[in-house]
C-alpha cells in the first residue's frame, strides 16, 4: 500500500482570499431550462448548502420547467399561449441538453452515461437541494406570461415572487449567479 | 491516520462526497475524526475548502494506489 501525505499548506494558501470574504449566502437565477445548465446550478446550490451557506434559487423563464410537475400543461385559455405551452415540456426529468439534444436522442444517451457512472441527474440533485434546505422561488411574471398555473409547480416551491424579492436577497449575498 | 468514523464515497462524483460529508459530520461528536474515502480527485481541493468554510479542522489527505483508481482518504476533525 503506497501511502503519501500531501502538504497541508497548499490548499490553505489558495483559500486565504475566500476566508477574508466569508461567503454565507448564495443566490442563483435559473433562467435556462437546459439540462446541463440546470444541473450545474444544482451542483453549485447543493455544494454551497453543504458548506453551510444559505442558498436561494430563483426560477424564471425556461428555468421554470425544472420546477413544473412533469406532464402538466399550461392553463392559458388563448390558443397562442396554449400552443406555445405544447413545445415547452414540464418536469426536471424532461429538460433537453443545450447541445446535442438531437430531438431527444442525445439527451437520452447522456442520461444513460450518467446513470452508468452513478452520477445524480437533475431530479436527484433537486431532491438533495430540498433536503439541504435550499429555497426555491418561482418568478410570478414569467408564470403569468407563459400561462403556467402555480398549482402545476412541484411541491416544495417556497415562494412566488418578483424582482424585488430577488434583489433584496442578492444584495446581502456574497455569491450571485445567473444561469 | 487515527479515525473514528469512515465514510465511503467511492464512485461518487462532485458534489456528492461533500454533501455526504456534511451529513455524516453531524453524527460525530466534537473531537472525533472522520475519514472520507473517494476516488474523485477533486476532493484534494474540495475537502480543505469545505473545512475552511464550515470551520472543521482539515487534518490532511492520504493517497492509496489501487488497481483501477487512486483512493483518496481525507481526514476531518469535527470542531464544533
Amino acid at each position: 500500500m503506497d501511502t503519501v501525505m500531501t502538504a497541508k499548506l497548499d490548499p490553505r494558501v489558495a483559500l486565504a482570499e475566500l476566508e477574508e470574504k466569508k461567503p454565507e449566502r448564495v443566490t442563483l437565477v435559473v433562467l435556462s431550462g437546459d439540462m446541463d445548465r440546470v444541473m450545474a446550478a444544482f451542483i453549485i446550490a447543493t455544494g454551497a448548502a453543504s458548506m453551510g451557506m444559505q442558498v436561494t434559487m430563483f426560477f424564471t423563464f425556461w428555468g421554470l420547467n425544472a420546477i413544473r410537475r412533469p406532464g402538466t400543461t399550461g392553463k392559458a385559455k388563448d390558443w397562442l399561449r396554449r400552443s406555445f405551452g405544447a413545445f415547452n415540456k414540464a418536469g426536471a426529468e424532461n429538460l433537453p441538453l443545450s447541445r446535442f439534444h438531437f430531438w431527444g436522442l442525445g439527451t437520452r444517451m447522456m442520461k444513460l452515461v450518467m446513470k452508468q457512472q452513478r452520477m445524480p441527474g437533475v431530479p436527484e440533485l433537486m431532491e438533495v437541494a430540498k433536503d439541504l434546505g435550499v429555497k426555491f422561488i418561482a418568478c410570478t411574471t414569467t408564470l403569468g406570461m407563459m400561462g403556467i398555473g402555480k398549482e402545476t409547480l412541484m411541491e416544495g416551491v417556497d415562494q412566488l415572487a418578483g424582482v424585488s424579492t430577488y434583489l433584496a436577497e442578492a444584495k446581502d449575498a456574497q455569491v450571485n449567479l445567473f444561469i | 491516520m487515527q479515525k473514528d468514523v469512515v465514510l465511503d464515497t467511492l464512485g461518487l462524483f462532485c458534489p456528492m462526497p461533500i454533501i455526504k460529508t456534511s451529513k455524516k459530520i453531524k453524527e460525530l461528536i466534537v473531537g472525533q475524526v472522520l475519514e472520507v474515502i473517494s476516488d474523485d480527485e477533486g476532493i484534494k481541493k474540495d475537502m480543505p475548502a469545505w473545512c475552511e468554510t464550515t470551520g472543521h479542522e482539515y487534518l490532511g489527505l492520504e493517497e492509496e494506489a489501487n488497481p483501477g483508481a487512486i483512493h483518496y482518504k481525507a481526514y476531518v476533525k469535527k470542531s464544533k
